[in-house]
């Protein structure tokens, strides 16, 4: 088994840690919810004379604003800064219109360490909603920030957050043949950006593990496709599938145990296998002599649903992983629907599907088999649940340039993501971190 | 005297494949049309005389590289269309020639729709033209593909001709 060959290696640290200046995620609201909540959050207090370490209210009210549905009070408007519960007059809060109030204060707890205590109340009735006490290192405020935005998004909404996460996206930069392709994680904001990989050959389909701790990709630095796994903290790296033809479309196993991928072996025929990372036994999914590619798991593990042009165009079909000679069809609607992801909780496929010419994510409902079109560019792909199931993540065009946009599940909120310089493109949320 | 001009050939021929050998091979038109080979009919002329020295292998090479390396197919299709079937004979003639000599076919789509699914169509334009090939007696070990999908255009842009331009099969010996 020639072709099993495991090579490990570790990337330079340096460069692997090193954060990105000149590649920044700029974010543009395009289109927010009419009736979004209106929320207050006011600047923490800091007792000291020195300025505050860090402004925490300032991300919180960032992040409510970008999920769309809340619609943070300007500072400039706030007639009071309370820093503690007792001292909010809830009747100039209504004046201002706002329905929520946050306030909190920032306090050093020790060498190099913060405590932020903060408290949420509907300002309609004065109720005390809840209550917290978190901490960080000076070097973990922005994280600790997006925990409390976390907390107070699934108090208001009883949908968890999904402020803590992080996305993985493929940047190009020149133009053909002289491109520099560029595997970074940043964080939901954008922000705290970090070069995983990088290569003057293409990179391409990231796949996170389902513990966050690693990516799976694809990467053409040996001058053909080979399929990596990388793990994020120590930028150890091993190559999990060389084999003559396509090794693409990389997906991990709910238990992580296992990988779906795309194979063309010698006889070019390409089709789905599933590979078990511990033995390396490869296990074929699909038998049509079409293109059978871009796998992705059911969440129990059972399925994998898949694109295929058996029928003559691409469309999604599913295969039981125990029963794999036999392929049912899951779209119906249109002659191009491809590359599907399953939504956390099962019910719905978002994929790339052609409306009208134009390619455009869409959600297929699977029990009702309604389909929903999300988007409305020329030429989207890519799309990648966030892990609370609230919003997807794609890629888009933007004046020629390759871009990220999110659009809410229900489409009403929508956000392009451009980088400062080049293409990105590919993104893909991360799943929630482990509790702490 | 003899023994000069013929020192003198090997030291020609010699300098011949040694500039053929560093010509960029994907450029079929562009290198091969030095002043000396102006009349292209006439194949009597001193064009010949630099040709006759090189080794007939590498001679159809240069066939094969001047009569195309590039092969383009219609949208969502990897059917080779007749005008593309003489690029596979050259090369065929050439890999024929002996069984030592390698060609790797890098495949391509244009930018619509996923990636992945393009990753599938390049593959299977490279394998059309590796049947293709294996149909007029090549050899599978003489073959690798690859697929770039839509990875790698040969021209940017959203538009019929930039599409156009990018769904194809590069023919490409030594990388």
């Amino acid at each position: 088994m020639l072709n099993l060959v495991r090579s490990l290696a570790l990337l330079a640290i340096a460069a692997f840690v090193a954060p990105i200046a000149n590649a920044q995620l700029v974010i543009e609201i395009t289109r927010g919810q009419e009736n979004a909540v209106p929320i207050a959050v006011v600047p923490f207090g800091w007792e000291s004379a020195n300025a505050a370490p860090f402004d925490v209210a300032e991300v919180v009210a960032a992040d409510l604003q970008r999920s769309g549905r809340f619609a943070p009070l300007d500072r400039k408007d706030m007639i009071d800064r309370p820093t503690a519960g007792d001292q909010i007059r809830f009747q100039d809060w209504r004046y201002l219109k706002s329905d929520f109030i946050v306030v909190g204060k920032l306090t050093p707890n020790g060498a190099d360490r913060y405590t932020a205590q903060f408290e949420l109340f509907n300002v309609l009735n004065g109720q005390r909603l809840t209550g917290q006490t978190v901490s960080a290192t000076a070097s973990s405020m922005r994280a600790m920030s997006h925990r409390v935005a976390d907390i107070i998004f699934e108090q208001l909404t009883g949908i968890r957050g999904a402020f803590s996460t992080r996305i993985a996206f493929v940047s190009a930069e020149g133009t053909p043949p002289k491109q520099q392709y560029t595997l970074i994680v940043a964080d939901a904001d954008g922000e705290n950006q970090q070069k995983i990989a990088s290569s003057t050959e293409p990179i391409m389909s990231p796949a996170w593990s389902p513990d966050g701790q690693s990516l799976a990709y694809v990467s053409f630095e040996s001058k053909a496709s080979a399929i990596y796994v990388q793990v994020l903290k120590t930028g150890e790296r091993s190559r999990v599938s060389a084999r003559a033809g396509i090794n693409g479309a990389p997906a991990w196993s709910p238990d992580g145990g296992t990988l779906a991928l795309t194979l063309s072996r010698k006889d070019g025929d390409v089709d789905v296998y599933t590979l078990k990372l511990s033995s390396q036994t490869l296990t074929r999914m699909t038998f049509d002599p079409g293109i059978d590619t871009e796998p992705s798991w059911s969440a129990d593990g059972n399925k994998l649903y898949f694109s295929s042009d058996r029928a003559g165009s691409p469309q999604i079909y599913e295969v039981d992983v125990d029963q794999p000679q036999r392929a049912t069809r899951v779209t119906f609607d249109g002659n191009y629907n491809a590359r599907p992801r399953l939504s956390p909780d099962g019910k719905q496929l978002a994929v790339v599907h052609q409306d009208s010419g134009n390619f455009r994510i869409a959600v297929l409902d699977l029990k009702t088999k309604g389909m929903q079109v999300l988007s409305g560019g020329r030429q989207d792909e890519s799309p990648s649940f966030a892990p609370n199931g609230a919003t997807l993540i794609y890629a888009t065009q933007d004046r020629g340039r390759g871009v990220l946009a999110t659009v809410s599940v229900d489409g009403r909120v929508q956000q392009k993501l451009a980088a400062s310089t080049g293409d990105v493109r590919e993104p893909v949320w991360s799943p929630f971190p482990a509790s702490k | 005297m003899r023994v000069a001009q013929l020192m003198l050939i090997v030291m020609m021929s010699g300098f011949a494949l040694a500039a053929c050998k560093t010509k960029p091979q994907t450029l079929p038109d562009a290198s091969n049309a030095p002043e000396q080979t102006g009349a292209n009919t006439n194949s009597a002329g001193s064009a010949d005389t630099t040709a006759r020295a090189l080794p007939a292998d590498e001679q159809l090479k240069q066939t094969a590289i001047q009569t195309g390396t590039i092969i383009y197919f219609d949208y969502d299709r990897a059917e080779i269309k007749p005008e593309f079937v003489p690029i596979v004979t050259a090369h065929a003639k050439y890999l024929n020639a002996n069984n030592a000599n390698k060609i790797r076919l890098e495949g391509h789509s244009d930018e619509r729709g996923s990636r992945e699914y393009n990753i599938g169509l390049g593959e299977r334009r490279a394998q059309a033209v590796r049947r293709a090939l294996m149909l007029q007696g090549v050899t599978e070990a003489q073959i690798t593909t690859v697929s770039y999908g839509e990875e790698r255009p040969a021209v940017q842009g959203s538009d019929e001709a930039a599409y156009a331009k990018n769904r194809r099969v590069e023919l490409v010996y030594g990388r």
